[in-house]
């Protein structure tokens, strides 16, 4: 199947491209990518809420029309309605069902048990703390029995051990022979999560969103993670996704030499530049090269974190990365060895000459009379290839990159940018 | 618009009011032992009406926000509806109703009920509307992956995660409600050409009872007897209604400053929660299984587009057919019947009225600003005050108006001045209660920054209690104007006793007209105050709206 979105001025923005995908009996299958990469909206279309634009998604041959009748959802934000119990939350799918008032309530009661839930029945979600309230939403997909069990993102509203918790509790349900479902797909953004759970796992790319990357996990549960096949298959796929694998997966990331592309091309990674600059800080402290997977887990960042600040960080020609490894540049060190105002030249230099959206906002401002040019201008630029939000986080990071390094400046009132006088007519300190 | 108005007077007009004044009128009595039965008739109006508001809020919102047609073309009626003065189409109203019911008092009734209704459904109807279509994504696709019903949907996720906004502004419209009653207890209506006058048993008309005999004292006491209802309902009522609405806040996060109320800790631990579970269930189950048949609260995802496109194009073909029929009908009764020679005149008056609502929001805005904000940023201050301002922003301010009648006439101050006063004695209360709100919004971290930096007075206020407190005043503001435009119909023409005051406006014009039955001129100068608030909402609180959402919201 594909999705295509229309973008603001009509064109088509392709979101998914040739997706084919079965979910087996017996398997747990995790769809990894970044955010923004579709896999949501893959997600989406396989549970029936959005239709694709081309091709069709089946359950058990019968094409869908309506909300898929064969699986469950689990939610990012639980989805638990807030004036229902615990119990009335759990019933909701069997009350549409129209299963009577008896059976409902033995049935949600075995789920509740099951999920380890007992004592809460008539307890309110907002009295639940976010790891019970993720239970309620598990108990209450797992009630009616679904053939497939679908989650979108189930564990990262939770803080780490909650969700570690929550996972191990999932596979040990799962390894039991009475689970009420046969299959599970895991939508994340977590590298580990995703290794841990899952028999099979999809990397998505962004831009658009393809599947290219099948990779099995054939180790056997419980998953130790500080088992090295574990820790190999994990530096796999980090390179897979930051895009420095030396494999065949290499062409994912839109692999465009810096200084060259267009800004709709090669979309700017939405980092900060304190991010950025912390990020080569710890870097250069840990002697210039480090492991991605380690350097995650020290911080207790996740791909979601991280990625983008490695992304911008390479764009910018500030660090260098391959095979998982990350290594700080020459101008990388510079950047954050030299005073405030050498260092926002630096980052002024690399900035108009790799990012393409900057350097196009420089050249169109230098070419006005007056330096001065209104919002519109880029925007509508970039509304031939991204959606409205995006292209409204394309400009604000520009933004932010361009006062940083003081190339221009925007007023928001107005919505005026404007270039900045060269660094030299700076008043001397 | 116009067309929109074509059809009520039209509506109205094309009927011959048959009324039989002999079961008609019973004589309105002011003896006081009949004010209690008067006040509980006026209130269950009041709660009739209500009851009328919320299931065309469920119907109508629901449209509006499901069907996406429905939606393009009753999101702006519902602008309008909103920003129309509702009492220029009182005698309309009586004149549909009475016919409905054939003549009987009934139909005076019905009317005073659906001037109420128009008071209370359109600001309700907006919220619901709201609520169902901000609604969290995942929450109706948790709705519609779990199957549930049309129904199910309805009840389970519709109406309780839009029931804080509902039970809200249900508390809020109450103030225009209790203004609106009073206003068509006692009215007028045409049999066969001549005006007859005609009572509901009712405080409203015990008022105009009272004011006929220029009894001071049954005026004082009709007042005091409104306060104790207002009071009353809010306290057994909304407050209890309020504080269980809670349990609907969508954030999964108890905060710490919920609403009490003692009479609802009273209700919950008594046995009335229990009965009426009792009660209830088995009706939720037979309504359950009665609405089964209209199916899942689901849509296809394939749509033919070929298809849609033909059904949009019959739709607006339609829509637009009809309004052109409408407004070309319109202009050219108008132009048969008051003649287009007459709106300048129309527009001059409407510049009156207007000018006193430019003064009124000034001197409402110099006065209650500060006083607003010194309430807001004091908290204990303000828990005392807030209160008593809500039940002053729903005490009808038409109750008063006989008493400053009386005090104009004798100090000789003419209406054109004094209408001022009186259309500000309801309005003025919208501006001082969303002051108090945005001052009590303004972080604590900002004041303290305030004193830390050492502002001074001025640029305290410059710089953080006007932007702070800018998006509350605008909509503050907003519905003052339009309390203002609708009072200006009783505050331009008042009486007391056998003495008459006119002041020069458009309201003024409105009541002449509506006492006179002359339904052409009414519609004409309805029009055009209708043309005045919406022209000022489009070009200039709007604007205001934009800024205060783009540059000063927290």
């Amino acid at each position: 199947m594909n999705k295509t979105f229309t973008s603001p001025d009509g064109s088509p923005l392709t979101v998914l491209e040739d997706i084919s995908l079965s979910l087996h009996e017996g398997e747990i299958v995790a769809l990894l990518g970044r955010s923004g990469s579709g896999k949501s909206t893959l997600l989406r279309c396989i549970a029936g809420l959005i239709a694709p634009t081309s091709g069709q998604v089946s359950y058990r041959g019968t094409p869908l029309n309506g909300a898929n009748p064969g699986v469950s959802m689990v939610f990012q934000s639980f989805a638990l309605l807030p004036w229902l119990t615990v119990s009335q939350n759990v019933e909701l799918g069997l009350e549409a069902q129209g299963v009577g008032a008896a059976e409902r309530k033995q049935r949600a009661e075995a789920a509740i048990d099951r999920i380890g839930l007992d004592g809460f029945e008539s307890a309110y979600p907002k009295e639940l703390s976010g790891g019970m309230r993720q239970r309620v939403g598990f108990a209450r997909a797992l009630v009616v029995e679904p053939d497939a069990l679908l989650m979108d993102e189930p564990f990262s509203a939770l803080d780490v051990l909650t969700a570690q918790n929550l996972r191990a509790e999932l596979l040990r349900l799962w390894s039991e022979h009475d689970f009420p479902t046969k299959a599970m797909l895991i939508v994340t953004h977590n590298i580990e999560e995703a290794v841990i759970l899952a028999d099979r796992i999809f990397v998505i790319t962004s831009n658009p969103g393809r599947l290219r990357s099948e990779i099995a996990c054939p180790f056997a549960q419980p998953r130790n993670r500080h088992d090295d096949a574990f820790g190999a298959l994990v530096d796999e796929i980090y390179a897979i996704m930051t895009g420095s694998s030396t494999g065949a997966a290499a062409e994912i990331v839109t692999a465009v030499s810096p200084g060259e592309g267009t800004p709709t091309e090669v979309p700017l990674p939405e980092a900060t530049v304190g991010g950025m600059s912390g990020l080569l800080e710890i870097l250069e402290a840990r002697g210039g090269r480090e492991d991605l997977p380690r350097l995650a887990h020290d911080l207790t960042f996740e791909v979601d974190d991280l990625l983008p600040l490695v992304d911008a960080a390479q764009l910018l020609g500030l660090a260098e990365v391959a095979d998982a490894d990350i290594e700080i540049t020459e101008q990388g060190r510079e950047f954050v060895s030299a005073d405030i105002l050498v260092s926002k030249e630096i980052f002024a230099r690399q900035a108009e000459a790799r990012a393409p959206l900057v350097r196009a906002i420089c050249r169109s401002l230098r070419s006005t009379k007056d330096g001065t040019l209104g919002e519109g201008f880029f925007l509508d630029l970039l509304r031939r290839g991204f959606s409205e939000e995006e292209v409204r986080r394309q400009l604000d990071i520009a933004i932010q990159w361009g006062r940083y390094g003081e190339l221009f400046d925007f007023e928001a009132s107005t919505g005026q940018l404007t270039l900045e006088p060269p660094t030299a007519q700076r008043p001397p300190k | 618009m116009l067309a929109l108005l074509y059809v009520a007077v039209r509506l109205g007009r094309s009927m011959t009011v048959n009324f039989t004044p002999g079961h008609s009128s019973e004589q309105i009595s002011t003896d006081l032992s009949n004010l209690p039965y008067y006040a509980a008739r006026s209130l269950v109006r009041m709660f009739i009406a209500l009851g009328v508001s919320t299931i065309f809020t469920f119907i109508y919102g629901t449209a509006a926000a499901r069907l996406p047609r429905a939606q393009k073309i009753l999101v702006p009626i519902l602008d309008i509806l909103q920003s129309i003065p509702i009492l220029v189409f009182l005698p309309f109203s009586l004149a549909i109703f009475i016919n409905l019911f054939s003549g009987s008092l009934l139909g005076v009734e019905a009317a005073s009920i659906f001037v109420i209704f128009t008071s209370q459904a359109w600001n309700m109807t907006f919220s619901f509307y709201h609520s169902l279509i901000s609604q969290p994504t995942e929450l109706d696709e948790a709705a519609r992956m779990y199957r549930l019903t049309k129904w199910q949907r309805f009840w389970k996720l519709d109406v309780p995660s839009s029931m804080i906004g509902l039970v809200w502004n249900a508390m809020m419209s109450m103030g225009g409600g209790w203004f609106f009653l009073t206003a068509s207890e006692a009215v007028t209506v045409f049999v066969h050409g001549t005006s007859t006058p005609i009572e509901l048993p009712g405080i409203g008309s015990f008022m105009g009872a009272a004011v006929e005999q220029g009894s001071f004292g049954k005026v004082i006491i009709a007042i005091v007897a409104m306060v104790i209802i207002v009071v009353g309902t809010n306290f057994l009522v909304f407050r209890p209604l309020v504080a269980w609405a809670e349990k609907f806040r969508i954030e999964n996060s108890a905060s710490s400053d919920t609403p009490h109320s003692v009479v609802l800790n009273v209700l919950r631990r008594s046995s009335i929660p229990g009965l009426l579970g009792r009660v209830s269930h088995p009706i939720g189950r037979a309504l359950d299984r009665v609405t089964r048949p209209f199916g899942l609260a689901e849509y296809p995802l394939a749509i033919d587009a070929r298809r849609k496109r033909l059904g949009d194009g019959a739709f607006w073909l339609l829509i637009c057919g009809v309004s052109a029929l409408g407004a070309y009908a319109g202009l050219s009764y108008l132009s048969s019947h008051v003649g287009f020679a007459h709106f300048p005149y129309l527009f001059g008056l409407g510049l009156a009225t207007f000018a006193r609502v430019v003064i009124l929001l000034t001197a409402s805005t110099l006065i209650w600003v500060p006083i607003g904000v010194k309430i807001g940023m004091d908290p204990k201050l303000s828990r005392y005050a807030q209160p008593v301002v809500q039940i002053l922003a729903s005490f009808p301010a038409i109750l008063l108006f006989p008493l400053i009648t009386l005090v104009f006439i004798k100090l000789h101050v003419s209406l054109s001045v004094g209408a001022i006063l009186l259309m500000m004695l309801g309005a003025q209360w919208y501006i001082l209660f969303n002051v108090i709100a945005g001052a009590s919004s303004i972080p604590n971290d900002l004041r303290e920054m305030g004193s830390n930096m050492q502002l001074t007075r001025r640029l305290r206020w410059r710089r953080i209690i006007l932007p702070a407190i800018f998006p509350y005043y605008v909509t503050g503001g907003i519905t003052a104007a339009g309390g203002a435009w609708n009072a200006s119909i009783v505050a331009e023409f008042v009486t007391w006793h056998h003495t008459t005051l006119h002041a020069v406006g458009l309201g003024n014009y409105i009541a002449v007209q509506s006492i006179e039955g002359k339904f052409a001129f009414l519609l004409a100068a309805g029009l055009v105050m209708s043309i005045f608030v919406v022209v000022v909402n489009r070009v200039f609180w709007r604007r205001l709206y934009r800024l205060a959402e783009s540059r000063y919201s927290m």
